[in-house]
């Protein structure tokens, strides 16, 4: 079947369903994601961005049949999740970050040959498709030891060895660099930019605005269970312009100020990062105006480090997408 | 058949390298061990004692297969590898059976372990009747055990607690089965459990290969209870992995 689409989702929707207590049951129902559409074309680098709980990797689990949707429909390289599910796995990786997800106690190599008999490689290609997966994510002298001695980025990027050892056409990456130290992120960066340029489809859903901006194609913003905007990042980018930022380090921040800040003349968003003891001030405003005066007057009596003003990234673009929702 | 050899051995190289497991099967079977000594030895009967080491031994290898199998699928939560080989393009029998048949030959080690602490701190002479034999029903009974434990594991696949429901099968089956108890002696209405229970012809064989008596019967009613086991074990499996994936019982987030 040679669709155009490496994959093709139409109105899914997935709810959970929990049941707490024996006696007096209780049942709640979670609506996850509330109808997503999107087709991704091959060889396209997809990103997938949203809060927590914003219904990320239900929509990932969905697509890589790990769940089946409530309502809706869903195509990897034009077969049907649910129907087709075997040929969806054979076409598909799946890499998610952390910890876990890998069989500790054996080394690197056993655990690839296992899951390279387990995924269908066949027995002659299996050691040459693992040296050179080892290589792509420098591993290689590493592989006899055992996974537990293994640093969170070498977890991760043996993650990923695993996730391409049958040669997928589509590979999920859910949150792959969190926790990951800024070299072995770049290192990764690179792995992931270098799949997508030989072919194959990557989903990537991450927390960090400058990975997506780097490395994606086009993004989709999920808030509440729904896309709340798809584009380039370009496009994206521009969902901000016309604004204008304002930065500011602080130590302590009322809430009260921060509500202040929210009802200044001109401000379209604000948003509060705690970093330890600081606190990061994001104040997006018209571009027309300049609210940093203002936005310092009602500051005043708090201790503050530095103070910018700059231009609107993709960061603050998602921040608006996210909060309109 | 490769993927079944391999997913075998893996698992059993994995689980052979968890320090709480290498503990309990140095210490359990000296406990069996001891308690099959006292038991027969306070039924005055004293040459029975190899036929008792055997049996507690085979208790042993079914509380791997009962806690490898709830364990299967929780430890492989726990992990975070069970979404992983379930989305394996395989029948998921093929992905499960390993683990389950892989508990069981670390089992083993608990019969082997069983004896031969017999054998040091009692005494226990280990004159098996037919030694070959003894083989061939030893690893019928491994290979049942593992069977019958995928037939359980594939329950659990929906239940996010699945050794909570392993945990109380330990003690009925062994007994059922005649493991440690002579069937005979148990009440009438356990003998038509006892006799499709694949643990029951099992354990028989491997006695039978011990004192002698007729073990090829036995072998063969072992296998083939085993095998209809794995054919149901394999249909629930495809049913209850569907069901997981509608409930969303297969991870733990």
């Amino acid at each position: 079947m040679g669709s155009e689409y490496a994959i093709e989702a139409d109105g899914l929707r997935r709810t959970y369903h929990t049941r707490t207590g024996w006696l007096r049951p209780r049942r709640t129902e979670v609506e996850a994601v509330r109808g997503v559409d999107l087709t991704v074309r091959r060889g396209e680098l997809f990103g997938l961005l949203g809060p927590n709980g914003a219904g990320k990797t239900t929509t990932i689990k969905m697509l890589n049949t790990l769940l089946i949707p409530t309502a809706g429909t869903a195509r990897i390289c034009g077969f049907d999740v649910v129907t087709r599910t075997r040929e969806v796995r054979r076409r598909i990786g799946y890499v998610f970050g952390g910890d876990r997800g890998l069989y500790d106690r054996l080394s690197a190599l056993d655990n690839l040959r296992y899951f390279a008999e387990l995924y269908g490689v066949p027995p002659h290609q299996q050691k040459p498709a693992i040296a050179e997966l080892l290589e792509l994510v420098g591993l290689t002298g590493r592989e006899h030891e055992r996974v537990e001695g293994y640093s969170r980025g070498m977890r991760q990027r043996l993650h990923i060895a695993r996730g391409l050892l049958h040669d997928p056409d589509v590979l999920f990456l859910d949150e792959p660099s969190i926790g990951v130290d800024p070299v072995a992120a770049r290192e990764l960066r690179r792995t992931v930019a270098g799949l997508a340029a030989n072919g194959t489809t990557v989903v990537l859903t991450t927390h960090y605005m400058a990975e997506a901006d780097e490395l994606c194609d086009r993004i989709a913003v999920i808030a509440d269970g729904r896309i709340q905007a798809l584009g380039t990042p370009a496009e994206l980018r521009r969902r901000a312009d016309g604004r204008r930022v304002v930065e500011v380090e602080a130590y302590g921040v009322p809430d009260s100020a921060i509500s202040a800040l929210r009802g200044l003349p001109g401000v379209r968003e604000t948003a509060v990062e705690e970093r330890g003891t600081l606190q990061l001030l994001t104040v997006q405003s018209d571009a027309h105006l300049d609210v940093q005066g203002d936005v310092l007057r009602e500051l005043a009596g708090v201790r503050l480090g530095r103070v910018n003003s700059r231009e609107p990234t993709l960061e603050d673009a998602y921040v608006a997408i996210v909060n309109a929702a | 058949m490769r993927a079944l050899v391999i997913g075998t051995l893996m698992h059993a190289k994995h689980m052979s390298r968890s320090p709480f497991e290498v503990a309990l099967a140095l210490v359990i079977p000296v406990v069996q061990a001891t308690m099959a000594v006292h038991l027969f030895r306070a039924g005055d009967e004293p040459h029975r004692l190899l036929e008792a080491a055997v049996g507690a031994g085979l208790m042993g290898v079914w509380a791997s297969v009962l806690s490898g199998s709830g364990g299967a699928v929780q430890n492989q939560r726990w992990l975070g590898t069970l979404e992983m080989i379930m989305m394996a393009p395989r029948r998921p029998v093929t992905v499960l059976l390993p683990i389950t048949t892989a508990t069981a030959v670390t089992g083993t080690y608990a019969l082997l372990a069983t004896l031969l602490w017999g054998r040091l701190l009692y005494g226990i002479p280990l004159d098996v009747a037919r030694p070959y034999a003894f083989l061939a029903a030893t690893v019928a009974c491994v290979a049942g055990l593992g069977m019958f434990g995928l037939l359980l594991a594939s329950t659990f696949v929906l239940l996010r607690n699945a050794n909570a429901l392993a945990n109380p099968l330990d003690y009925p089956i062994w007994l059922l089965s005649g493991m440690l108890v002579p069937i005979s002696v148990l009440p009438s209405w356990t003998a038509p459990i006892a006799a499709a229970l694949p643990t029951t012809w099992g354990a028989r064989a491997v006695r039978e290969a011990t004192v002698g008596g007729p073990v090829w019967p036995s072998i063969g009613v072992c296998l083939a209870l085993g095998t209809a086991c794995l054919l149901l074990g394999a249909y629930c499996l495809t049913s209850f992995e569907r069901r997981a994936r509608a409930a969303a019982t297969l991870a733990l987030s």
